[in-house]
């Protein structure tokens, strides 16, 4: 079996074509809508988006050397995301599924971070842990869906980790080389100030620290390389500490990072040391996949379409706030 | 104190069971974790451990009950208390019948809303820390969360906490368990009190749910 996937759920337009068998991944192209300042701005990317998608969906199917006609499904994240980015998507998959008469599939964003990384690593059954741009998320699997265990109550960390650089002046560009400015600036610094650790329960909170970091930035009275450095103690730290909490209560044996968030090192060292502490085996997605990315989609997609799930094109609606735990996955059982 | 037996290895803290002073008591030890820096990681220990004492005590004073504090030594973030003898309420409430079930989250809802109606929250209440006592009495434990705050915005996290523990183990009688327990946190709280806490919750869930304007706003 052949799906090919489109992704469009914030700043990534991504197509993925993927097969039931070893080596899977048959293409995987994407652009990236960059702002000219500031955060994202929905309505321009959708704009790149819709000047850029056939020319990527046409690389992607020229890498795989098919045609649409060749594949068995077409799968589309639905959500969630930002809505004028999700129509955009939306809007070609529901074109291409009816024109070239293919089951539609849809997908959630979230629960395709999951899979993907689950193919990767070859895990059956982690406790999630899922850090990008726009969520911040604990899961596990029990009883048909992947269930929320935790989560951030107010802004993501990769949010959080963006506006606080963005605001110190040191951004934008957040990432150089692989790295995040405030991974950078905190590697500078040693000097641990005491700022709010926020743990609720498994849920973090990110929104007093980012208040409390910029007061201390804006009294002049700290190293910003110190403050660096107790930002991202306690923002790590934190949602470690959540993850092992997953672990205790949900006993999961193995440890799965993904969103882009997961791509910093010394978060990964972090997690390497707790894997150690509770014995578990930790996987961390591969920066290319644990981003956005039109794979991910179609690969979730095929594990779906082989369990029957499919939409009518015209029913084929965007939820912008589609939870993962509303999500039955059939394949899991 | 001799013959310590760890009964429980929790997130933070090991447990051991023991005897102190002529009682049955759990030893309560928070230890370091080696993912976290030095100073952040004393502070935390240090911090919850003081917390849970302070706010235990505080809390039988206004009826709630809890397993009484005997002995607290701050510098190795060790609480000793007395031993509980029963089951959690998230092992209880499946093998009971409605009936039962329906009397424990209502009294749980009592607890609660006495906590709150004095400000105090308890920053992680799930049916995993609260235990059903084998002489019947319920006992709320694990405060090295909580807080004294005033803010509806903790108040609800406490609702939204237990409501999330109820969804994600109890997912089949969610909707009825929650039904009980505010029908005992209603007889304590005032309605308008109550409606400001259960509209904060509403705007909690929302906003856990990768909400656009969250992002947006930002830039
Ligand atoms: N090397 C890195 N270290 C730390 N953070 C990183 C790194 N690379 C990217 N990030 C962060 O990851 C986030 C982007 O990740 P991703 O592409 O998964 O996010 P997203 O588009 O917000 O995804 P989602 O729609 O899943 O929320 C940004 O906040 C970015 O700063
Ligand atoms: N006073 C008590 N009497 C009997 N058993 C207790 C008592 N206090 C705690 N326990 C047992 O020990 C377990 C862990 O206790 P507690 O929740 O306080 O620790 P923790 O490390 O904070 O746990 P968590 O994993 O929730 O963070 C409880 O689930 C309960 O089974």
């Amino acid at each position: 079996m052949i799906v090919l996937g489109i992704e469009s759920t914030a700043h990534t337009f991504g197509v993925g074509v993927v097969e039931d068998r070893p080596p899977y991944i048959l293409a995987d192209k994407r652009v990236n809508y960059v702002p000219s300042r500031g955060g994202i701005h929905p309505r321009e990317a959708a704009l790149y988006f819709m000047d850029n998608a056939v020319k990527v969906l046409r690389e992607a199917l020229s890498e795989a050397k098919l045609s649409v006609k060749d594949v068995d499904g077409i799968a589309v994240a639905l959500g969630p995301g930002l809505g004028p980015c999700l129509r955009v998507g939306a809007t070609i998959a529901r074109a291409l599924a009816t024109y070239f008469r293919k089951p539609l599939v849809p997908v959630n964003h979230a629960v395709a971070h999951i899979e993907i990384g689950k193919l990767l690593t070859g895990f059956k059954d982690p406790l999630i842990v899922y850090l990008s741009g726009g969520n911040t998320m604990i899961l596990a699997f029990s009883d048909g869906r992947y269930r929320v265990f935790g989560e951030t109550l107010d802004i993501a960390l990769g949010n959080f980790m963006d506006t606080f650089v963005r605001e110190v002046g040191i951004a934008p560009p957040y990432v150089v080389n692989g790295v995040h400015k405030l991974d950078m600036c905190a590697d500078e610094g040693k000097n641990f100030i005491n700022l709010p650790y926020v743990v609720k329960g498994q849920d973090v909170s990110f929104s007093g620290l980012l208040t409390a970091a910029l007061k201390l930035f804006r009294s002049g009275v700290y190293d910003l390389r110190d403050i660096c450095y107790s930002v991202r103690e306690v923002a790590y730290t934190s949602i470690v500490e959540v993850s092992e909490r997953g672990l205790a209560h949900t006993k999961k044996k193995e440890l799965l990072i993904v969103g882009g968030v997961a791509a910093s090192k010394v978060l990964r060292t972090k997690f390497e040391v707790l894997s150690m502490l509770r014995g578990v085996r930790l996987g961390v997605v591969e920066p290319k996949y644990a981003v956005d990315n039109g794979v991910m989609i179609a690969w979730t997609g095929l594990l779906a379409l082989k369990h029957g799930v499919s939409v009518e094109p015209e029913r084929a609606y965007v939820r912008q706030r589609w939870r993962p735990d509303s999500v039955d996955i059939p394949w899991m059982s | 104190m001799d013959e310590l037996v760890l009964i429980a290895s929790g997130a933070e803290a090991n447990l051991y069971r023991g005897r102190f002073l002529g009682y049955d008591v759990v030893v309560k030890h928070r230890v370091s974790k080696p993912y976290r820096d030095v100073k952040l990681d004393l502070m935390i220990r240090r911090d919850r451990t003081l917390t849970e004492a302070k706010i235990m005590l505080l809390a039988m004073s206004l009826g709630v009950r809890v397993p009484t504090v005997l002995y607290v030594d701050l510098e190795n973030s060790i609480i000793v208390m007395e031993y509980v003898e029963g089951v959690l309420l998230r092992d209880y409430i499946g093998l009971v019948d409605e009936g039962v079930r329906r009397a424990y989250l209502e009294l749980l809802g009592v607890y609660v809303g006495k906590l709150h109606k004095n400000d105090i929250t308890h920053g992680d209440l799930t049916t995993s820390n609260v235990i059903v006592s084998s002489n019947g009495s319920l006992y709320i434990i694990d405060f090295g969360l909580s807080k004294i705050s005033n803010d509806v915005e903790d108040k609800a996290v406490d609702i939204h906490l237990l409501m999330r523990s109820f969804e994600s183990i109890h997912y089949n009688m969610s909707k009825e368990l929650l039904t009980y327990f505010l029908r005992g946190y209603r007889s304590v709280l005032s309605p308008n009190e109550v409606n400001d806490i259960l509209n904060t919750v509403k705007e909690i869930r929302l906003r856990g749910r990768y909400v656009e304007e969250r992002r947006v706003r930002k830039s």
